[in-house]
């Protein structure tokens, strides 16, 4: 007697399934809207407009850069003591730091602009008497110190996850073979932390490019800033699908050389067979 | 100067109200629009992973647009271009201008920045559901649909929870950008607050205590909700 045995569906369909329809479907959307994008900016292509708003967007754009970089740069000095400071075994050192984290990390980035930078106004006398007035007067200053301080906070977690995630028996071997605490730290911990941690550094890296577009708030003119004046004057909305296109283009490139830069630092690490 | 107790009370003197306003607001902005953001990201998922290749591309380029923009530049994209849009498409019948609200395009806005992210949270957690799940599945003689409802998607939630939790903290945080299309808005009512009494590090200061505890009642709930779903995993 034989049975018959039902089997599961043979893995790849031919014909037209339903997932070929939406999957043709969605693609020619986005086909479709690729190709009225770059028909609507050779339609509204206007000489006067690039003439006159192009220089701005490259200004805008260096701005944005400018800020990045500062606050990715200062972020990274601040993170080392404030990563030390959550790993210390003293309870106030860990719990001030703590809070330091928990505050940066769990209040929006625009909330704690505003706080800096119109906070600063309840604090003139005190400001000017400490001679840091014309400091926080600016508001790109005070932009990259809320970024720096944000991104500190970041910074600090990914480090610290990082140096907890090298081994124990890291440290151990190094302390047998007679190395002091310092070498052992900057030659066996800290290059194996930083490899761990380069994906989250790369991505904390463009959430700053992405978040750096609400200094426009604060009338900061980079690339966001630049953009919504060029809207508010021409209402033109091309401005907004070049700011689109400059900010998509910023980051993706920087994913990529950072998946090569990454690729590159782990080489050891992979086997032959991979 | 006004007293700082006046000012930060309940009443007409104070701000109290307006703030506890612009809290639900807030709240109600996160909450409607995570259905949204778990739907599509759900479905983006389900593209991602799908044999179809055409439809793999499609779902990518979605996710590298929305992840790759700034969430302010989409909220305006949302806000002004759904406006034109909808202002080409009405003066074909009426002459009345339609407004967008910005509550609806910042729900629109950060559901689709969310879906984007959560669709990359989906697809991990259905790589970490073993195929034999579904091969019982299929030897049970379950559906497709059946297969997905009681198989796969307990397990999903599970393997999900984390990184969908670190989301919603993210949205949460992200609806403050909102209030710069004029959405009322904790941040923006403390905004109102700072620029009529002048005291700007005070009600900021009391906006930033209210993402706080917000985002610490959601830590508690997302422990409990954790909690919830192992429910069904033995005891090691």
């Amino acid at each position: 007697m034989t049975v018959d045995v039902e089997r599961p569906p043979a893995t790849a369909r031919r014909g037209w399934t339903g997932s070929r329809i939406t999957g043709y479907a969605s693609l020619g959307l986005w086909i479709a809207f690729g190709f009225s994008l770059v028909w609507y900016v050779i339609v509204s292509f206007d000489i006067a407009f690039m003439t006159k708003y192009g220089p701005r967007f490259l200004s805008g754009f260096l701005v944005t850069a400018q800020l990045v970089v500062i606050s990715i740069v200062i972020g990274a000095a601040i993170s080392v003591p404030i990563a030390f400071g959550r790993m210390s075994r003293n309870r106030i050192i860990g719990g001030l730091s703590f809070a330091y984290v928990y505050f940066f990390r769990g209040t929006p980035l625009l909330a704690q602009t505003f706080l800096v930078y119109y906070g600063a106004g309840s604090f003139v006398a005190e400001l000017k008497a400490a001679g840091l007035w014309w400091f926080f007067r600016d508001p790109f200053n005070c932009a990259v110190f809320t970024f720096s301080l944000n991104t500190s906070a970041y910074q600090a977690e990914i480090l610290r996850g990082a140096i907890l995630n090298v081994g124990r028996g890291q440290t151990e071997a190094a302390a047998a073979l007679g190395m002091k605490p310092f070498p052992i730290f900057w030659k066996v911990v800290l290059p194996q932390a930083l490899i761990v941690s380069l994906r989250p550094y790369g991505n904390e890296i463009i959430l700053m490019i992405k978040g750096s577009a609400i200094a426009s708030i604060v009338t900061v003119f980079d690339l966001m800033g630049e953009t919504r004046r060029a809207f508010s004057r021409t209402f033109d909305f091309q401005t907004y699908l070049w700011a689109a296109v400059l900010y998509l283009m910023t980051v993706e490139t920087l994913r990529r050389i950072w998946d090569r830069l990454e690729a590159r630092l782990t080489r050891h690490l992979r086997r032959e067979s991979d | 100067m006004a007293d700082i107790w006046t000012l930060v009370s309940f009443g007409p003197e104070g701000w109290s109200d307006e703030i506890a306003a612009g809290t639900v607001v807030t709240v109600s902005l996160a909450l409607a629009t995570l259905p949204l953001g778990l739907l599509i990201g759900f479905f983006l998922a389900l593209a991602k992973k799908s044999e179809e290749a055409t439809l793999r591309i499609a779902a990518n380029i979605y996710t590298t647009i929305f992840r790759g923009m700034p969430e302010l530049l989409t909220l305006f994209i949302v806000y002004f271009g759904v406006q034109i849009l909808l202002r080409e498409i009405s003066a074909l019948f009426t002459d009345e201008p339609i407004e967008i609200n910005s509550f609806l395009a910042g729900m629109i806005a950060l559901g689709v920045v969310f879906s984007s992210y959560a669709s990359e949270v989906f697809l991990s957690a259905f790589r970490g559901i073993n195929q034999g799940q579904y091969e019982g599945a299929w030897a049970l003689g379950l559906s497709r649909f059946s297969t997905m409802r009681l198989v796969i998607l307990p397990q999903l939630i599970r393997l999900a929870l984390p990184g969908l939790s670190n989301l919603w903290l993210i949205l949460l945080k992200d609806t403050a950008l909102v209030s710069v299309i004029g959405l009322s808005d904790v941040l923006r009512q403390s905004g109102i607050a700072a620029r009529v009494t002048k005291e700007a590090f005070l009600f900021f200061g009391i906006a930033c205590l209210i993402y706080l505890t917000l985002s610490i009642i959601s830590s508690l709930g997302i422990t409990w909700i954790e909690a919830w779903s192992k429910r069904g995993e033995a005891r090691r």
